[in-house]
């Protein structure tokens, strides 16, 4: 069935001079299909994401080695690198993020135009990690929104292949006009992701860890 | 072809035997470098005592005289401790113990390895000679230490906190009193964090070219109308 | 600092002769295919005007991390760079105050996160020095083993960076194929591909597994085919050559005085080896050599490098020749766990294993401080014990923290562009500089 016969199925001819105009320009034999508009932007979105690597510690060296010979993070769609927030899609922080270090993230965050994504890659990133200390943020989800956490320290690339193809799934199923697509607003006084007292209290030391801030005699 | 350029210093071209892996080092004890007791009879009563421990001697100077013994000990060529391999500090768990500063320095001429060490008793000023117009390796390993420990390193050309940040309000981390975690709760740090200009710039140099006077803490304007200089 | 230097160019396609061979021609017309390749000029006259600040960093593909660099720039030529660090500081020195010394080995893997096992090795000797154990003939030559095989890796990942950097994207993927095989025999041996924490104080965590050493014998004979293929790539390239040769000069005396070390140091012509001149794991006793650079720029740094490359893979042959048999870890129950199954049978065992675990293990009073020569240079860990189980100080020497501090003598007079190569040559990773 042409293009021809769907726009004139339902009518009953006496319109005829719009479908007229069209069957001139439908070629009824070549293929085609439809589908909703939603569902073709979000294939050619999660299809080619622009990563843009925010390489700080260990993980960027095993998302080096995801993106080199033995796992090619091309077959994706995601070959082309992005050092340039601006000309990305997904963020991708891959290492430790100290306090130092958070202006820079959120400012980077900011830079990237919208669809943006981000990956928190490896347990540093995600949670503080093993790095409890005077010096490193918590979990980078306080000062930017993530989308996929990949746990590891560091995630094999394996690990991080699979975290990028959840995103895809994600990206697959947003709707133009929903909340979904809506950016995470920071608290306006704070300018944190999370309130400030959620973090205070999960940020506090629990089980062994406790035994752990302390120094020994 | 290829042009010759430096003539190559070769290690231990002092002379002494080929060394080998040191096997069943006696704790305390053994044989001490000799630039120790060179030392001792150059300097005298500078020298506070001699350790061996683990086979490595240790030197206690004199915290005033420490420099002229490191430019001695770099100077003269029979010792030829031409590289400075670290510069540390160490606070004990014992309140009373007073901070160690530590010096490794190495003779790459006589492949020999020497630790000397000053103390600061606590209560007194937390300063040191800087050994930067020795060793120009010891800049950064100096403002380390100054950025850790809080130790001024007098004659240091740019003593300014090179891992954490100049508006770092919280202390110097590496002293016993400061808590692993830091003083601040973690929300307060984010919001301390994110408060900075991840453009700012905080070395004097760059002043000198740019203006970014305003955003800098109070005693460093207070260095900067010193008059202040940098650099070589 | 304007080095002429004539270095034989061999850029060339591949065409084929009349009989259908493989034939090199050479682009450079002239037989001899040298082209003199002069420094860059430096700072001319007239140009004298308004200086101009360029921020590189903290977020750049080419600063291989977070390093920060402020250049102030007459024209495009560098007048003074003033390099930021700190943007990776975790507190790692605070940290190993908290932990016991077996609990402090993960952390040295994140630290220099390229050779993350050869740091597990230097915190076990440092270690092992202030608790005053003799380890097993066995344990050294797999410690060799493992030091050589994270000098290789980690190298490799400087080449493959440096050239992505200098705008070659192959050898990137040449070395990561290598770099894979080796993360593929960590694994096999301990079972992480890259923060692996081998070691114990006294022993290894593991010894290597049946038919280990056969996949490293094949790693062994492949291996050098890659570097000459690298090599062939680099070596002579006129356009390698032309972005390296002449930047970045130091001196020997220099670079003694600024405390560099590793192939920084040796590219610079000072003959200084900690394996040789202060040895460990008893280095002295393999046959190799150390591969010395007499112009101390970029392009020396670089051959040094794939000359201790291949030094390495002589180690490592000579190792698996050596490789005795006998236990790994030592018989001192103070630090080494007893096997499990002791432990849920014999009283004694199990007592060992409680200390070990809830208390740690003591050294004596004293301190210590060990350098080995990672990929970087002189790295040192330098303890001060007293007598209880955790560190009252963990001191890292970082090399690259050390060799990056020169940076602004080395950039100094040479163009934007040679800044990367230059920054690139250093082999910097931030984990370590900032700790």
């Amino acid at each position: 069935m042409g293009l021809k016969d769907l726009l004139n199925a339902g009518s009953d001819g006496t319109h005829g001079d719009a479908t007229s105009m069209v069957s001139m320009d439908a070629r009824p034999n070549e293929p085609w299909v439809t589908t909703k508009l939603d569902f073709l932007v979000n294939w050619g979105r999660a299809n080619s994401l622009w990563p843009m690597p925010f390489g700080t510690a260990c993980c960027a060296i095993e998302f080096m080695a995801s993106a080199a010979s033995n796992y090619d993070l091309a077959r994706f769609g995601m070959e082309r690198m992005a050092f340039s927030p601006r000309q990305s899609d997904v963020l991708i922080c891959a290492g430790r993020v100290p306090f130092k270090l958070a202006p820079v993230l959120r400012r980077i965050w900011q830079q990237m135009p919208q669809p943006k994504w981000a990956i928190s890659m490896g347990a540093c990133a995600s949670t503080g990690g093993m790095f409890d200390t005077y010096a490193v943020v918590q979990g980078i989800d306080t000062i930017i929104p993530i989308d996929v956490y990949v746990p590891g320290c560091p995630p094999r690339p394996e690990g991080l292949i699979y975290g990028i193809m959840m995103l895809q799934k994600k990206v697959m199923n947003e709707r133009m006009n929903g909340t979904s697509r809506e950016e995470m607003e920071p608290d306006p006084k704070s300018k944190l992701y999370i309130p400030s007292s959620r973090i205070d209290e999960l940020s506090e030391p629990f089980g062994n860890s406790v035994h752990q801030t302390r120094s020994a005699p | 072809m290829r042009a010759e350029k430096f003539t190559v210093i070769s290690a231990g071209h002092g002379g002494g035997d080929v060394p080998a892996t040191p096997k069943n080092v006696p704790h305390k004890g053994g044989d001490a470098n000799p630039s120790a007791a060179a030392l001792q009879a150059q300097f005298g009563p500078a020298i506070v005592r001699v350790d061996v421990i683990n086979g490595e001697t240790t030197v206690i100077v004199d915290r005033d005289k420490a420099h002229d013994i490191i430019q001695w000990l770099h100077d003269e060529p029979t010792h030829a401790y031409e590289y400075l391999s670290d510069v540390t500090a160490v606070e004990h768990r014992d309140s009373q113990r007073p901070i160690e500063i530590v010096w490794h320095l190495r003779s790459i001429k006589f492949r020999r390895f020497i630790r000397l060490k000053a103390m600061i008793v606590k209560g007194s000023a937390l300063s040191i000679c800087s050994i930067w117009d020795i060793y120009k390796g010891a800049d950064w390993l100096e403002r380390e230490c100054y950025d850790m420990f809080g130790i001024q390193f007098v004659g240091h050309p740019d003593l300014r906190r090179i891992l954490l940040w100049e508006q770092f309000k919280e202390g110097h981390p590496l002293r016993k009193d400061f808590p692993l975690r830091g003083r601040f709760s973690r929300s307060q740090q984010l919001e301390n964090a994110l408060a900075a200009n991840p453009e700012a710039r905080y070395s004097m140099e760059e002043l000198s070219i740019v203006d970014a006077y305003e955003e800098l803490p109070l005693d460093m304007r207070r260095r900067l109308l010193g008059g202040e200089k940098t650099g070589e | 600092m304007a080095t002429k230097r004539t270095i034989e160019v061999e850029l060339s396609t591949t065409g084929l002769t009349k009989d259908g061979k493989a034939q090199r021609i050479p682009l450079v017309m002239g037989g001899g295919a040298a082209v003199a390749l002069e420094a860059p000029p430096s700072m001319e006259p007239e140009l004298e005007g308004e200086h101009m600040l360029i921020n590189i960093g903290p977020q750049h593909p080419a600063t291989h991390g977070v390093l920060r660099l402020v250049l102030e720039m007459e024209g495009e030529t560098v007048v003074r760079c003033i390099p930021h660090v700190g943007y990776l500081h975790c507190g790692f020195e605070k940290i190993g105050e908290y932990r016991q010394y077996n609990q402090i080995i993960p952390w040295t893997d994140r630290e220099d996160y390229l050779n993350s096992i050869g740091n597990n090795v230097a915190f076990a000797l440092g270690a092992e020095r202030l608790f005053n154990i003799e380890i097993t003939e066995r344990c050294k030559v797999l410690r060799v083993m493992a030091m050589e095989l994270s000098r290789i890796a980690s190298h490799l990942v400087w080449m493959g960076t440096t050239c992505i950097d200098i705008g070659a994207y192959t050898p990137f993927l040449w070395s990561f194929q290598y770099r894979e095989k080796i993360y593929e025999m960590l694994e096999k041996w301990v079972g992480a591909r890259l923060t692996t924490t081998a070691t114990r104080v006294g022993g290894m965590a593991a010894d290597i597994p049946e038919g280990w050493t056969d996949k490293l014998q094949s790693f062994v004979q492949d291996f050098p085919r890659t570097l000459d293929e690298c090599e062939r790539m680099l070596t002579k390239n006129a356009i390698w050559v032309g972005r390296t040769v002449g930047l970045g000069v130091m001196s020997p005396e220099e670079a003694l005085n600024y405390g560099l070390s590793g192939p920084m140091i040796r590219a610079s012509g000072v003959d200084y080896d900690v394996r040789k001149d202060f040895p460990y794991l008893d280095y002295e006793t393999y046959d190799w050599t150390v591969p010395v650079g007499t112009s101390g720029d970029v392009y020396d740094r670089f051959l040094v490098r794939m000359a201790e490359m291949r030094e390495s893979v002589k180690i490592l042959a000579q190792t698996l020749k050596r490789l005795p048999d006998g236990p790994v870890n030592v018989d001192d129950p103070r630090v080494i766990l007893p096997p499990k199954k002791k432990a849920t049978s014999e009283m004694e065992s199990m007592i060992h294993h409680f200390k070990n675990v809830m208390e740690g293990p003591r050294p004596p009073i004293g301190e210590s401080y060990v350098a080995v020569e990672s990929p970087k240079g002189e790295k040192g860990y330098y303890f001060v014990s007293d007598g209880s189980s955790k560190p009252v100080r963990w001191r890292i020497r970082p090399p690259s923290y050390v060799n990056l501090s020169a940076i602004p003598k080395m950039v100094e007079g040479h163009l934007l562009s040679d800044v990367i190569a230059i920054n690139a040559s250093i082999d910097i990773v931030m984990g370590e500089i900032d700790r």
